[in-house]
């Protein structure tokens, strides 16, 4: 039987996951969760007693029916699921994954990513102090632990997420000092009333929300600086749409402008890439069916910014374009009904893009002393100082500054640090070329090689 | 301010606090958890944040909570690095926010 490894059981994942079980197949899934679900539809540790309206609100519906079915497949042995397993590596079709009994190879005939996406980040003087998350995380530590990372928290940056979150934290009683919305009103209309053409119910729940935000909600501010004394992190000073001076004492800051397509897999797979400008980030190019490359396909976040809902049906459209590149036969309603949904989505996202835009100004005005490469504490003057050698291209940059060399293998540092550098040299973020990915794809112990579970050393 | 259980350190427990202690032992001393906790959410509802930044003058508390940042390893008191967010945490843990002294001890 044709191996087919599917990366990631979030909304993409486990969709393209059903298609092949309904083929007949027998996919490997690979993930990272410890339960399938993904970051939107994360689910707690076992024994957690929160119903899922609670956790999901009104997507509650859309997240347990992913969860049955991804568990009735495991349950029935429908599919080889290696759960809590990071892939490090993706090399003549081998994957080699890191999981808790060490290091595996997983050979494969087709490859479907789906690794979804992590919070766009944007620094912010002062970021790099405890209590200051991303936006994503806050989400993260209220549905998978109950707990809110702050007594005290203001949610900044740009993007539907940014309302989202207050208000399910709110709901949850946490308390929310302020939201603080970068995208200027006149932004937010212009690509409000694309959204809404869209998808009409979908932003009026999001406008119905944010107006049970009140008062807390600011559009069209700058953020300044994240103060702190000694350890603990203790004010966020911004500007208003006004250009006036505030601070608001806090002590966690949750960080986030939309969100960055998490392409590392993709891009040792052998991906090739070219700049979005609606989502000023590196994209990879895939067609309307996620087909990336030969073997190679790719959904949901990762592939393209449209949120859960296209996840599921990019999920399904990828493994049917697998299925019909193996010679199944497909029906050819399901796939029009879902080229259509995506049609749709991509309207609504490209609102979303206009409406919350990603805020290069305020990046690219960073003060030297910022620090911009959160994990090695590298600020944007050094990263400036290397303009002389480096010039507009990114690989260089790094290798002289560092920035893009850490922990997070430039995850949270590459777009802002591309956008610093335009600005230094006068050409625009897209021509500063992409950093290049290498494995392995997640830090990993040696032990864990020294220690290979499986016979193919 | 509503809800939530008193705790000493970063996080609030807004929800799910119904259930079994765990103890475990973080830079020598005994801290309790909740089972089903990650060791993350463990540490930081006992303590402001996690260990001292490498490359800086700073504290660290963790960042994205999924996996994507590495802000978050910790030490443990038998040698290997763990990543906070995503370990689950179980009781007798022994965990350090710096390498033990005789790092990287004895290889065997």
């Amino acid at each position: 039987m044709t191996r087919i490894l599917v990366v990631g059981a979030g909304p993409a994942g486990i969709r393209a996951t059903e298609t092949l079980v309904a083929a007949g197949l027998c996919p490997t899934v690979v993930d990272e969760g410890s339960r399938a679900g993904g970051q939107i539809y994360r689910r707690p540790p076992e024994g957690f007693t929160r119903p899922p309206g609670t956790l999901y609100g009104s997507e509650a519906g859309k997240a347990r029916r992913l969860h049955d079915v991804f568990d009735g497949f495991v349950r029935d042995r429908k599919v080889e699921y290696h759960p809590e397993c990071s892939i490090l590596g993706l090399h003549d079709g081998v994957a080699q994954v890191l999981g808790p009994t060490g290091v595996i190879s997983l050979p494969y005939d087709r490859l479907i990513i789906a690794t979804g996406a992590t919070d766009r980040l944007a620094p912010v003087p002062g970021w790099q102090m405890a209590g200051v998350y991303s936006l994503g995380a806050a989400q993260i530590a209220l549905k998978a632990q109950g707990v809110a990372l702050g007594r005290r928290m203001v949610l900044a940056g740009s993007g539907p997420l940014l309302t989202l979150v207050a208000a399910q934290l709110i709901d949850a009683g946490a308390e929310v000092a302020a939201v603080l919305e970068t995208a200027p009103w006149r932004a937010q209309v212009r690509g409000g009333a694309r959204m809404a053409l869209a998808r009409p119910f979908v932003t009026l729940r999001g406008l119905r929300m944010r107006a049970r935000l009140g008062r807390l909600y600011k559009a069209g501010v700058t953020l300044a600086s994240i103060e702190g004394e000694g350890t603990g992190l203790q004010a966020i000073n911004w500007r208003d749409a006004r250009g006036r001076i505030q601070r608001t004492a806090c002590d966690t800051v949750a960080l986030g402008w939309h969100l960055r397509a998490e392409t590392a897999l993709a891009d040792l797979a052998g991906a090739s890439f070219e700049w979005s400008d609606t989502w000023e980030q590196w994209l990879p190019r895939a067609d309307a069916e996620g087909r990336a490359a030969d073997g190679l396909y790719l959904a949901g976040d990762g592939m393209s910014l449209l949120g859960a809902d296209g996840a599921e049906i990019s999920g399904r459209l990828a493994a049917r374009a697998c299925l019909a590149d193996l010679g199944y036969q497909m029906d050819m309603g399901a796939y029009a009904r879902d080229l259509r949904g995506a049609r749709r989505l991509r309207h609504f996202a490209k609102g979303v893009a206009d409406a919350f835009p990603w805020p290069a100004d305020m990046i690219r005005a960073l003060p030297d002393a910022a620090i911009l490469c959160r994990c090695e504490g590298v600020t944007a003057g050094e990263l400036r100082a290397t303009l002389p050698l480096s010039g507009s291209e990114a690989n260089r940059a790094k290798s002289l500054s560092r920035v893009g060399m850490g922990r997070c293998q430039g995850r949270y540092c590459q777009l802002a640090g591309a956008e610093v550098m335009a600005a230094a040299t006068g050409v625009r973020a897209a021509q500063m070329g992409r950093l290049r990915v290498q494995s392995p794809a997640r830090p990993a112990p040696l032990a864990a090689f020294a220690t290979r579970s499986d016979s193919q050393a | 301010m509503r809800g939530g259980v008193p705790s000493a350190g970063r996080v609030r427990r807004l929800a799910e606090t119904d259930r079994a202690a765990l103890v475990f032992r973080f830079d020598g001393a005994a801290y309790s958890g909740l089972d089903g906790d990650t060791v993350l959410t463990a540490v930081l509802a006992a303590l402001p944040d996690l260990r001292a930044a490498e490359f800086g003058p700073e504290r660290r508390a963790g960042f994205c909570l999924m996996g994507a940042c590495q802000d978050c390893w910790l030490w443990q008191e038998d040698g290997p690095r763990l990543r906070a967010c995503s370990t689950p945490l179980r009781a007798g843990m022994r965990l350090r926010s710096s390498p033990s002294d005789d790092w990287p001890g004895t290889l065997p």
